[in-house]
């Protein structure tokens, strides 16, 4: 077993249990704090595909911009595990069971269906690069990456236009 | 490492996030849950980018990351507002179509 593996079972270990602990702590803060260690793990799984600037950009924006936001938001609204809203534990189980029903489907699907993939090739590390990132970025997908842009322009707009107050609304009309 | 590690890895972690969308009440949670299974198909990409040598599918993923962005501002800006409206953040109070 060499290093490469270890670290795999490590961080999925970190992964899995982190996003275990989002789905079933109590308290909205904790979930978050675990949300950000899965990313974390997942960041590091990037790493070891030799996806170095994904993984850096996966820290920046999830567990840097992304995960503030939701804890910006869940401070805001002084959430804690005293007003959190408890579905009954049928509904639970039901949730519970669908989603291993499910895992259990894919698995079985594909230990049959991956049989005959290739192995991953170990040949050049330099493919995340940025370099090679960018060069693929604007020769190949220039239009998506403009259109990207307006995205953000609306997404910004629209937030803006959704988190103002009503009542200035209304003095327009 | 094969690739099936990272195809059993990524469908635990979107399980998990299918999971935990059924069973919490809490639009936030709901909403990170929905994080969590987005990147799941992002580690699944850039594993499949690895084994067939192609930065195309690195490109989906910055893609991707770009998109649930913008859904997270936007969304959190919704449930700011659901808040301000309803003095909470649970799914059942919003059922007021079934009536």
């Amino acid at each position: 077993m060499d290093i490469q593996q270890i670290l795999f079972i490590v961080l999925s270990a970190i992964a899995i249990g982190c996003a275990l602990g989002v789905v079933f702590s109590r308290n909205p803060i904790n979930s978050v704090l675990f949300l950000i260690l899965t990313f974390f793990a997942i960041s590091g799984h990037y790493i070891l595909l030799n996806a170095q600037f994904l993984a850096v950009v996966n820290i920046i924006v999830y567990a840097g911009a992304i995960m503030v936001l939701f804890l910006f938001v869940i401070m805001l609204m002084n959430l804690n595990s005293d007003t959190e809203p408890q579905k009954n534990w049928l509904v639970q189980l039901a949730g519970a069971i669908s989603g291993g029903i499910l895992f259990l489907v894919l698995l079985s699907a594909l230990v049959s269906a991956t049989k005959t993939l290739p192995v991953m090739e170990q040949g050049s590390n330099d493919l995340g690069l940025i370099k090679n990132l960018g060069k693929t970025l604007f020769r190949d997908y220039v239009l998506p990456f403009e259109i990207s842009s307006v995205l953000f322009l609306s997404a910004m707009i629209g937030a803006i236009v959704i988190g103002k107050k009503e009542d200035k609304f209304e003095d327009v009309h | 490492m094969p690739i099936q590690y990272y195809l059993f890895l990524s469908m635990a972690l979107f399980c998990i996030g299918i999971a935990g969308t059924l069973m919490r009440r809490n639009a936030i949670i709901i909403f990170m849950c929905i994080e969590l299974m987005l990147n799941a198909v992002n580690l699944l990409l850039v594993a499949f980018s690895k084994m067939w040598h192609d930065a195309s599918a690195q490109i989906v993923v910055f893609f991707i990351m770009v998109v649930a962005a913008a859904e997270v501002a936007v969304g959190l800006a919704i449930i700011v507002l659901m808040y301000r409206k309803v003095h909470s953040v649970d799914i059942n109070i919003l059922n007021r179509l079934k009536h």
